[in-house]
């Protein structure tokens, strides 16, 4: 460059805007103690999708196991530490952060706000998460092995430590819980505290998001709900570590109250993962059929409208338990009734979908197969509230399918469609279209041969958690383990294309869905600050049908 | 599309929907393993009818779903409103109303099947039982003079105490008679679940869980824990038999043959080669010849 200074002085190029830019993308700080709810966000996203891949492989090897009826492929306590660790690996380490991570990421931009209310406590939040993970998986390398009592980890079971060692995998499942549980917490008081304060100027309540609604019913319950598994985690590690007695039936201790306790929160976590697949459900199935969300007010009161209904659900769990018959009624009743703000989201799904202007990109994919498999979930789910029927499948696998079609089929599968949404957000570069709906396919075709079977299995009276079984149930276990297979396959294809993408991919503009919601605003990725002015919000949301959003280079202006 | 098209369109689609519907819910019943209850009867009607509902809700939301997919597609590029309706209150109320009456229906149906089962629901019973109700269903037993067994659970083997003081490890019981199980567990939690049986109960330890049905097909059928009782869980399972009054005598008079097999204890001293082999310590299984020499539930009766 000439020197065009009077002086003969040379500065470096334009130092100030460009440089400054070029640091903020520097990969590096994703390894830091960083504040951005941005870069945290990324974080959550990426440490949550390798507890994912490594929970997968575990899952992998059971279905290997059971491929045939022998217990042949690993020993019996090997096997009982590869379920429990691989339950507890999804629910805490994938569905729970990775929901944190993309929340992390989308509610400050989806409200017009800077960042979290308290961005310090949010990297602490982040940080315990990769802490809480390496103690879990590196139970297995303890001579006494990784806990093997399941992810409810019930007493007395849990409290027996064959190893007689006083350092042992249960301990660690414990810990691992009480971190995780910490950082939940954590993250619950920063949520509620953003989303009740930081709002922009005109985004009054019934102007939020879905996803935003969603997310501040889930995070309340969090606080609500979570206290009661930190602190009996820790009434188990007394009896583990220190000789209690709450739940050790032998010396006075219930192991009922255990059940209780856990379920207490266990159950009401079940929505706070859904809620906000609901809410990813609710942003990209108006985004991509051109429609405003139908019954927007009616589904956000039923979203709130969870944070007391799921108080109240719990011990249809323990419907085979010691719980005397009045419970057994009163919770079949109150079971029963969760359909009902369920259905209505359901329900405004598909009125929003009826004669619209379907675009078949790869979110809405994942969220139309998403929504198609959680009705099947929600079905199987009130037949399991009928009391008398769960007598017979209770414990069975059953109950797996109906789970993992909740678990993988609608809250993976929206998190994948979450991902691919605001993926041109997040790194400012597009997808590419075709192996995201490979990706699709393999997984929605998969997760159906992966999972359908366990019911007919179920129903059939196959018990769950067993490493062998009678050789009547061998044909659909090979369908299930096949099915297996395929879902790891399935995942490839969404690496490469991440991958790919992040450095290669076409660059991203602001708006590339033509999307309603703050977030598409600003840049594609959003400046430090994520605006540059805070938006003055005087507009319904979902407000699709305004020319604004129905030309590409109007809502990209 | 003409507006008559679409209205005879639509209820050929109802009639469609129905009619599978109640298809399935008659199929549903194939799904099922052999009823060998008073109590599986009742099940799987219960099980018939909400695979009826189900399917209604789940074809027509399917139904629009896939009908919306083939036909309502945008054309390249075109991003406007798709269509105009925000919210319809009669119809919100509706969506709100129906499933409400559904799921109080299926709650209600339930219940009237719960109550029905036989023993008075597969219910806990303890054994100290002071409800009327449950007196009174103490009474219908005495009326019908039950049979009680008492069963053992323990790491990972199950023991059976009949009246005469014969203790064995095979679950034999008389067909077409009330038969009540005294539940209890050494150690852990277990569950006593026979799929043709189609009740499943947790068994306590230190506590004592009374347990009753009516078998009544003969048959020989597979008792499997149904509660994670740890290393060889999948291996906790004895057989049962259900036969006619005089074989069950017969084989009560018979002298008890317990060297029968027990496969934890089998396969603990006997391990075989796996692909590989954690070396993680287990519980070690209760020996065969160890059986639990009393047990005070029977005491209690």
């Amino acid at each position: 460059m000439p020197n065009n200074l009077v002086h003969g002085v040379t500065l470096p190029e334009s130092e100030s805007k460009h440089t400054l830019a070029e640091s903020e993308k520097n990969w590096r700080r994703y390894f830091t103690f960083n504040t951005d709810h941005k870069v945290i966000g990324v974080q959550y996203l990426v440490t949550a999708f390798t507890f994912f891949l490594i929970g997968g492989l575990l899952a992998m090897i059971v279905r290997a196991e059971l491929i045939t009826p022998a217990s042949d492929l690993v020993d019996r306590p090997f096997y009982n530490s590869l379920f429990t660790i691989h339950g507890t690996v999804m629910i805490f380490l994938w569905i729970i952060p990775s929901i944190a991570g993309l929340s992390n990421y989308v509610v400050p931009l989806a409200i017009g706000a800077k960042d979290m209310a308290f961005p310090k406590l949010n990297a602490i939040g982040f940080w315990l998460v990769p802490v809480g993970g390496i103690v879990l998986i590196s139970s297995f390398f303890l001579p006494g092995g990784a806990a093997q009592a399941g992810w409810w980890n019930y007493p007395p079971l849990s409290l027996q430590n064959p190893s007689g060692n006083i350092i042992n995998g249960e301990l660690f499942w414990i810990l691992s819980i009480v971190i995780l549980g910490i950082s939940s917490i954590m993250t619950a008081v920063n949520f509620v505290t953003t989303i009740v304060w930081l709002r922009a100027p005109g985004m009054t309540y019934f102007r939020l998001p879905i996803l935003v609604w969603a997310t501040l019913t889930a995070q309340l319950m969090q606080l609500i709900y979570l206290p009661a598994l930190t602190g009996v985690a820790l009434m188990l590690l007394a009896d583990l570590t220190l000789g209690a007695n709450f739940f050790r039936p032998t010396a006075q201790g219930d192991p009922v109250l255990y059940q209780h306790l856990f379920w207490f929160y266990s159950h009401p976590t079940v929505y706070v993962w859904v809620l906000p697949i609901f809410g990813i459900f609710s942003e990209i199935i108006p985004a991509f059929t051109r429609n405003p969300l139908f019954g927007y007010r009616s589904v956000a009161l039923a979203t709130i409208s969870f944070v007391p209904i799921t108080g109240f659900v719990w011990a249809h769990h323990m419907f085979a338990s010691g719980t005397p018959e009045w419970l057994r009624i009163l919770f079949m009743f109150s079971t029963e009734l969760v359909a009902i703000p369920t259905g209505i989201k359901v329900f405004a799904w598909t009125a929003t979908i009826w004669k619209s202007k379907l675009h078949l990109e790869t979110p809405m994919l994942f969220a139309m197969g998403g929504v198609m498999m959680f009705l099947f979930a929600g079905i199987t789910g009130v037949m399991l509230g009928a009391m008398p029927f769960d007598l017979h499948v209770n414990n069975t696998y059953f109950i797996v399918g109906h789970f993992h079609y909740i678990v993988y089929n609608t809250i993976t599968m929206a998190l994948f469609g979450g991902i691919y949404y605001w993926f041109p957000k997040i790194s400012g570069r597009m997808y590419l279209e075709g192996l995201g709906k490979l990706h699709f396919w393999l997984t929605f075709i998969g997760a159906n041969l992966c999972f359908f079977p366990m019911f007919p299995l179920g129903l059939q009276g196959m018990v769950r958690r067993i490493s062998s079984y009678d050789p009547q149930y061998v044909d659909w276990n090979i369908l299930a383990s096949l099915g297996s297979f395929l879902l790891g396959v399935s995942i490839l294809p969404f690496i490469a294309n991440i991958a790919f993408s992040w450095l290669q991919g076409k660059k991203a503009t602001k708006n590339p869905w033509l999307a309603t919601g703050l977030e598409w605003t600003t840049s594609s990725p959003p400046p430090k600050e994520n605006f540059e002015e805070i938006p003055v919000v005087d507009f319904p949301p979902y407000d699709y049908g305004r020319d604004k959003y129905s030309h590409p280079h109007l809502a990209n202006r | 599309m003409s507006r008559t098209f679409e209205y005879i369109a639509i209820a050929l689609g109802v009639v469609a929907i129905v009619v599978t519907s109640y298809g399935l819910g008659k199929l549903s019943y194939s799904w099922m393993p052999l009823e060998a209850s008073t109590d599986a009867r009742e099940i799987d009607h219960l099980f018939s009818f909400l695979v009826t509902m189900g399917s209604v809700i789940f074809l027509v939301v399917m139904g629009m779903l896939i009908y919306s997919l083939i036909f309502n597609r945008a054309a390249p590029g075109d991003y406007t409103e798709g269509h105009a309706f925000r919210h319809n209150w009669k119809l919100e109320v509706v969506w709100l109303v129906v499933p409400t009456l559904l799921v109080l229906w299926i709650g209600i149906y339930s219940f009237n099947i719960y109550v029905r089962m036989d023993v008075a629901g597969p219910k806990e019973l303890l054994a100290s039982a002071s409800q009327p109700k449950d007196l009174e269903v103490a009474a219908t037993n005495t009326n019908q003079a039950l049979v009680t067994i008492g069963v053992v659970a323990k790491q990972w083997a199950w023991d059976f105490h009949y009246p005469d003081g014969k203790i064995d490890r095979e679950l034999h019981l008389p067909v077409d008679r009330r038969v009540r199980l005294m539940l209890q567990s050494e150690d852990v939690l277990h569950g006593f679940y026979v799929p043709e049986f189609r009740i499943k109960q947790d068994i306590i330890p230190t506590r004592d869980i009374a347990f009753q049905f009516i078998p009544n097909r003969v048959g020989k059928y597979k008792l499997h824990d149904s509660q994670l009782s740890g290393t060889y869980f999948a291996l906790m399972e004895a057989d049962v038999y259900v036969e006619t009054q005089e074989d069950y005598q017969q084989w009560l008079a018979r002298e008890s043959d317990n060297a029968a097999r027990n496969l934890a204890a089998l396969e603990y001293t006997n391990p075989h080669e796996r692909v590989f082999d954690s070396h993680y310590p287990t519980v070690v299984p209760a020996r065969s010849e160890e059986i639990t020499a009393s047990n005070d539930a029977i005491a209690k009766n």
